[in-house]
């Protein structure tokens, strides 16, 4: 185990220079220069330099004046020291622009797999076990109409009806009016007052395809002739079901589970667009297209270490439910 | 209009017409079934005869599928005597399973429902009728008198529980009252070992992976009699393994019988198998039984031109031929079966009077049976009795059913 461990993670270390490179690569090769915007904009300024020679001298001074291989280099030199450099776009350390939006769209992400998870597989697990029954097929019509409505209407849905009809939430934004005036604890309710609707749109439209995931895999086990030793051994419905049948439920469900740590951290930019949100989602789109590479770096190459992350972890998790696998 | 297709085609709407009416017909039983409280008195009786374990009484076992009702057993009628084992034969799809299923009430529910008739399950004090004993105690039964050997050792083992665990949980079920875990345990290992498992403790703590197909259906048998059954249902218990683990595992039954003095229903379509273990053989054929009585009557004076076929179709070792015999032609489609013998088609002694319909049982000794129009003439006098008694029951179905209507 340990050593597989060890395998992976020194495998993972060259993944992620590879991605990186590539991610570095791209972003040079982005149409959308933030310097390029810069020098248009001081040189039509009055008396100023000429647009080539304020280039020149803002690539030099953001250090693209250098070939890729050479920028990438010097790029991967400061971030292994710990040093990611300052955000082009907001003008703060990258560091600290994250960490003061990624808690938020964390805080949503997580109640939201967590109430996926909790919704979603026993919904699945009744379904398989009521199969063409009237409860099975309301389950799956509503799993089908969360994934197939998008994301938009739903969010537009739910403003209408709580924040228009019923006046229960704001429409938008993630602190009210008074907030200033709030106690710290009445902060924190009127913050999480104003993520209910977020969270809520999130959930709708995923547990659709998790649901459904749950119900095909639980089907598939409970017709296994092993299901039918448990019932000959005189088990109850109960018990067969949630722990014969479920411990084998569980093993296509971990790779799911353990894919999704990313996304934990990868914010949801149309729903934090819809509800004017600040979260990572919204953030790392901005700065994306402004053409801020020391931002766009950094998100992603974090997002690329919890994909890496998450595959192992999963790996790990399969040896964990499943004895047939065994890591070496 | 369309033209007719083939045989088994079904357009949409008649699909949806035979769903519609199938959902109605098992939302009816699932409804009697799931009742709370059923009073004893609906499944208590008495058996016929005392020195049987188990009595199958014009059992009838159907399936509503999508298709149609498939009638998988369809009056099957035989006894299980006490300590002796009776082989059932005849080919896939016949109802050999599905009577084992039957016993054990573990037909896949809803689409698989006992329609009529009764199993009699004989518990020393009380008498069982399992087409109408309620779900809870049909879970007090199985494991524990009634136990079943599958016949796919690879698969009817959960593969994620160890073998010791999945042992112990049937005997803390049905034994465990006041036992400590420790003490389960051992009788976990006491009953790896009456199986013949070598190193029993250590096989305890693997899984299922770690095991031959051989040891897992060894398993498999330890776990069926781990609460002393009374009856064994064996479902094709060696089809999955080769042939010396085969002799091993028949071996092992045939000492364990003697050791627990259990009965056996064998499943099996191997004659060899049945000639081997049984006392007792009922032959099936397309969810009938054509000729039943003991090992002897089958093997050495078969009387339906079926149970011939089979035999005929068996290699004998010492005789050489090029090639073996087969029944020709293909078992009926077993949705909207005829009203005629249903080998009428493939059998080679046909007769004129085969026309006529499903041929009653006739009685050749005390303990062989044949449904057979061949015997008609011998036992003419026997045929017609039970000819009119079936007609006379048939009728006072009817008119049972007339009133029950009328009531409604």
């Amino acid at each position: 185990m340990r050593r597989f461990i060890i395998k992976r993670l020194i495998l993972s270390v060259f993944i992620l220079l590879c991605v990186t490179f590539i991610i570095y690569a791209l972003m040079r090769c982005l149409p959308a220069s933030y310097v390029e915007n810069m020098a248009m904009q001081l040189s039509a300024a009055p008396g100023a330099k000429p647009y080539s020679e304020w280039l020149d001298q803002l690539n030099e001074q953001y250090g693209l004046d250098k070939g890729i291989v050479a920028g990438y280099l010097r790029w991967l030199s400061d971030a292994i020291r710990g040093n990611f450099g300052d955000s082009w776009k907001y003008t703060v350390p990258v560091v600290q622009k994250f960490a003061d939006v990624i808690w938020l769209s964390f805080v949503m992400g997580a109640v939201a797999f967590f109430l996926e998870l909790i919704i979603a597989i026993p919904l699945g697990v009744i379904a398989a076990t009521k199969q063409y029954s009237r409860t099975d097929y309301v389950i799956t019509a509503v799993a089908l109409v969360g994934i197939s409505l998008p994301t938009f209407f739903f969010a537009t849905l739910l403003k209408l009806a709580f924040s228009v009809g019923l006046g229960w939430f704001d429409l938008y934004g993630l602190v009210g009016r008074d907030y200033e005036q709030l106690s710290a604890w009445g902060q924190f309710l009127d913050k999480a007052n104003h993520l209910v609707l977020p969270i809520v749109t999130l959930v709708i439209v995923s547990i659709g395809s998790l649901m459904r995931y749950t119900r095909t895999n639980m089907l598939e086990v409970l017709n296994a002739d092993y299901i039918r030793t448990a019932r000959a051994k005189g088990l109850d419905e109960n018990k067969v079901i949630y722990h014969h049948a479920f411990r084998n439920t569980l093993i296509p469900l971990v790779t799911i589970v353990g894919g999704s740590l990313p996304g934990l951290f990868a914010g949801a930019l149309i729903t934090e667009t819809l509800f004017m949100i600040p979260g990572i989602g919204y953030i790392s789109y901005q700065a994306m297209v402004a053409g801020d590479i020391p931002f766009s770096m950094f998100y992603l190459t974090f997002m690329a270490i919890l994909t890496l992350a998450g595959n192992l972890l999963s790996d790990i998790l399969y040896a964990v439910v499943d004895p047939r696998v065994r890591i070496a | 209009m369309f033209r007719k297709k083939g045989e088994g085609y079904l357009t949409a709407k008649e699909s949806r017409r035979i769903s519609k009416e199938n959902r109605k017909i098992t939302e009816e039983f699932e409804k009697k079934r799931k009742r709370k409280n059923v009073p004893e008195s609906e499944y208590i009786t008495q058996m016929r005869d005392p020195n049987n374990e188990v009595e199958f009484d014009d059992l009838h076992s159907y399936f509503y599928t999508d298709a149609g009702v498939v009638k998988s057993v369809d009056g099957v009628t035989f006894d299980v005597p006490i300590g002796k084992t009776v082989g059932i034969v005849g080919e896939s799809g016949c109802g050999k399973s599905v009577t084992s299923l039957s016993l054990m009430q573990l037909l896949q529910r809803p689409q698989g429902q006992i329609v009529s008739g009764e199993i009699r399950l004989n518990r020393g004090g009380k008498v069982y009728n399992i087409a109408n004993t309620p779900q809870e105690i049909m879970q007090d039964l199985r494991g524990n008198a009634v136990s079943m050997i599958f016949q796919e050792p690879m698969t009817s083992l959960n593969p994620v529980f160890k073998i010791g665990d999945q042992v112990d949980e049937v005997i803390a079920l049905h034994e465990g009252k006041g036992k400590s875990k420790e003490e389960i345990r051992r009788q976990t290992i006491e009953a790896l070992e009456l199986v013949g498992i070598a190193n029993s403790e250590g096989v305890a703590n693997m899984y299922p992976h770690e095991l031959s197909g051989g040891m897992r259906q060894r398993v498999v048998i330890a776990m069926a009699l781990a609460c002393h059954p009374r009856v064994i249902i064996a479902d094709e218990p060696t089809t999955a393994l080769d042939v010396t683990i085969q002799a091993q595992i028949l071996d092992l039954l045939r000492d364990l019988k003697s050791k627990i003095n259990a009965s056996i229903m064998l499943i099996t379509h191997d004659l060899g198998v049945i000639a081997e273990m049984a006392d007792y053989v009922v032959v099936m054929y397309a969810g009938r039984i054509v000729e039943k009585g003991t090992a002897e009557d089958i093997f050495y004076h078969p009387a339906h031109p079926y149970t011939l076929g089979l035999m005929a179709s068996k290699p004998v070792v010492g005789r050489e031929v090029s090639e073996l015999y087969s029944i020709p032609g293909k078992v009926p489609n077993p949705v909207n079966m005829p009203n005629y013998c249903y080998f009428r088609d493939r059998c080679e002694m046909k007769m004129s009077c085969c026309d006529g319909d499903y041929p009653c049982e006739i009685r050749l000794s005390d303990t062989h049976v044949v449904s057979c129009y061949r015997y008609y003439e011998e036992h003419k006098e026997e045929a017609e009795r039970t000819a009119n008694a079936n007609l006379l029951q048939t009728a006072r179905m009817a008119a049972a059913g007339e009133e029950v209507k009328g009531d409604a």
